[in-house]
């Protein structure tokens, strides 16, 4: 099918979804003037990556370049290039509008998301690359029973792909409606529409130079936002500080944590949620085969940490630098002029609103041009991984067992990207008043009770056998979701019951889903005599000597 | 392929293999359980002592040490990542080459 058939299908399935959304008349609009300073940076960025994207896919003909890039990418490309994956919408709007609305808290989760790359490269990195094919399904199974494990690995990255899709487009969405005064659902369909477009004429080769590019981008326009902040105060943040807590209504309360984390079991939680979610995210660990040797895995994890924790501090700056020329403007930046009536657009656009209020129309327009690069790159990864999943892992793998062509094989990813692009589009407008680093850390919590424990065992475990790691991966994930099914965010903001009424009263479900599963691997692998079971601890060592020194990677690593 | 699990055997069975992967396992479990720590003790600061990390620097600051020690957090996390990265890349990585080498002899 070519590219443009896609477009026409992917119309015919998203105008019912808009239309329903619309229909139910739920969605708060706040009409403003189209920005055209904004809207031509935009247009100059958004030709630049589709002529980027369209030049790459030129180049990237077999399956193995449209899911890997040839492994021809270079350990500080590839650094900037997971880093690019990394600071995503959530990175950017949410640290920042967390920052904004609750001062401190903001910090716990720009620190929380940075610890957990020292555990990916210490444990997981080399011996990902080293047992690694496409997806992180390949290296759980690299000696369990295909069916069980893929299954598992499949569903999991499927559910984390879904909740950190939906973040991206939440924030895309607002910021659209922003830029271009027009209406939320409308926006978020836009940019499921470019999404798809970006992943299926492109591939993941024109997905790390996009995200190089984007990297790049955002670490510039980070640089300068923080820049003029700090310009603001003669580069004294005890001046920034003294000043935000002078115009915030929170006053001194926002120099403390507790105002979004409010209890010790969420802080606990969700301490453990962004440390070790990393660790399991499909789209961060399917760039470890990119590159060619472990070597190279380890630099680009160095330097992505090193991008990610300059760009981290560069968000709390932003958002302390929000609090200060927004508050101070209502008449300008809220809803009918009223702190009351909240942001324009929600707390998630106050770096978007910071720019104009630094650098008039034509930085808001570069920075708003920049986020949504950003944002459409994160999607692609993400929608990439998710297909990537279905159709290596349940398709090709399971349904077909390996006898299908990669031809197949990617028209199967093809149509799977579609599919994720609509659900994304109509949760992105259920979810719309969300903090997306919020929704992020919820993918996270996902991540961290299913992926993390299943890649944890089964590479450092001798004695983790396929039932275990299975059946204890999905008690991981399905109490995980089911937890945050039950939360607030969820249960009272789209499910629409009443405040106070969620069952499930912490802020991420990881401090119980995370143990589970640890300890139902632990339990049913220790309880696991079937000769299964003693032939797979058998391959251990084979696995062992495999992701310690690469040994044996260039005869399993091709089909 | 039975050539290929011989290798395996004689890997395995190489103590400069066992040698290597219980040093790098030190090496990485170690740094691990540093960041752990380090992290666990901010959050559990933020889940039971949030006063602690609200305090000012100095009289009449505002800045409050959480922050500080937040961003100590950060950057000793770069600096942690990239001593390993350093050591596995310099010294772990050859001797790994050269178990390959030894096992193809």
């Amino acid at each position: 099918m070519s590219p443009r058939l896609y477009f026409l299908l992917l119309c015919a399935f998203l105008w019912p979804v808009l239309g329903w959304a619309t229909g139910l008349d739920f969605i708060p609009l706040h009409r403003r003037e189209t920005n055209w300073p904004a809207i031509s940076m935009f247009a100059f960025f958004v030709g630049a990556t589709v002529w980027l994207s369209r030049w790459a896919a030129a180049r990237a003909r077999a399956a193995v370049d449209f899911y890997t890039g040839s492994r021809g990418i270079s350990g500080f490309e590839n650094g900037l290039a997971i880093a690019g994956d990394y600071m995503s919408a959530a990175s950017f709007l949410g640290i920042s509008g967390l920052v904004f609305v609750n001062g401190f808290d903001g910090l716990i989760f720009s620190i929380g998301w940075l610890v957990g790359w020292p555990v990916v490269t210490f444990l997981m990195a080399e011996r990902l690359r080293n047992l690694g094919k496409f997806t992180f399904a390949d290296v759980a199974a690299y000696r369990f029973a295909q069916m069980p494990v893929r299954a598992f690995a499949a569903s999991g990255s499927l559910a984390v792909v879904i909740f950190y899709l939906v973040a991206q487009m939440v924030g895309a969405g607002q910021l659209v409606q922003v830029l271009f005064g027009i209406e939320y659902a409308y926006a978020v369909l836009i940019v499921g529409i470019v999404m798809m477009a970006y992943v299926l004429l492109g591939g993941m080769t024109s997905t790390t130079w996009v995200q190089i590019v984007k990297a790049v981008l955002l670490l510039v326009g980070t640089t300068l936002m923080a820049l003029g902040v700090l310009l603001q105060f003669d580069f004294n943040p005890e001046a920034l500080f003294a000043r935000a807590v002078a115009v915030h209504a929170d006053g001194g309360a926002i120099m403390a944590p507790g105002g979004l984390i409010r209890d010790p079991l969420s802080a606990i939680s969700v301490g453990l949620a962004l440390m070790f979610g990393t660790a399991g995210l499909p789209h961060v660990l399917m760039r470890f085969f990119t590159v060619p040797n472990a070597r190279e895995a380890r630099k680009s994890v160095a330097w992505a940490t090193g991008w990610i924790a300059y760009f981290y501090i560069l968000t709390f700056i932003i958002g302390f630098g929000a609090i200060v020329n927004l508050l101070p403007q209502p008449a300008q930046f809220y809803v009918d002029g009223q702190v009351s009536q909240g942001l324009l657009g929600g707390a998630n656009m106050a770096a978007v609103h910071l720019a104009k209020a630094l650098g008039g129309d034509l930085f808001l327009g570069f920075i708003s041009a920049v986020a949504l690069a950003t944002i459409l790159a994160v999607v692609a990864g993400l929608t990439l991984s998710g297909a990537t999943a279905v159709a290596h892992d349940l398709y090709a793998t399971l349904w077909r067992r390996g006898r299908v062509s990669m031809d197949e094989e990617r028209q199967v990813s093809k149509m799977t990207t579609l599919g994720l692009g609509m659900v994304a589009v109509a949760l992105g407008i259920l979810f719309e008043q969300q903090n997306v680093a919020y929704i992020v850390m919820l993918a996270f919590s996902l991540a961290c009770s299913a992926n993390f424990p299943v890649l944890f065992m089964s590479v450092l475990w001798r004695n983790c056998t396929t039932r275990g790691a299975s059946v204890g991966g999905f008690i991981g994930l399905l109490l995980a979701l089911g937890l945050t099914l039950l939360s607030a965010p969820v249960w009272e903001n789209v499910f629409g019951q009443p405040v106070g009424s969620a069952p499930f009263p912490y802020a991420s479900p990881a401090i119980f889903s995370m143990p589970a599963a640890f300890l139902s691997i632990w339990l049913i692998s220790r309880f696991d005599q079937s000769p299964q079971a003693v032939h797979e601890r058998a391959l251990f060592d084979e696995q062992l000597i495999r992701s310690e020194t690469g040994f044996g990677m260039v005869n399993a690593g091709r089909r | 392929m039975s050539k290929l699990a011989t290798s395996y055997d004689h890997i395995r069975d190489n103590p400069r293999f066992q040698a290597l992967v219980s040093r790098r396992n030190r090496h990485a479990y170690g740094l691990t359980a540093l960041m752990i720590a380090v992290y666990f003790t901010y959050i559990l600061l933020i889940a039971f002592r949030p006063q602690w990390l609200a305090m000012p620097l100095a009289n009449g600051m505002v800045t409050p040490w959480g922050i500080v020690l937040g961003l100590a957090i950060i950057v000793l996390t770069v600096g942690v990542t990239s001593f390993y990265v350093w050591r596995a890349n310099h010294e772990f990585d050859r001797e790994a080459g050269e178990i390959r080498k030894d096992s193809l002899r």
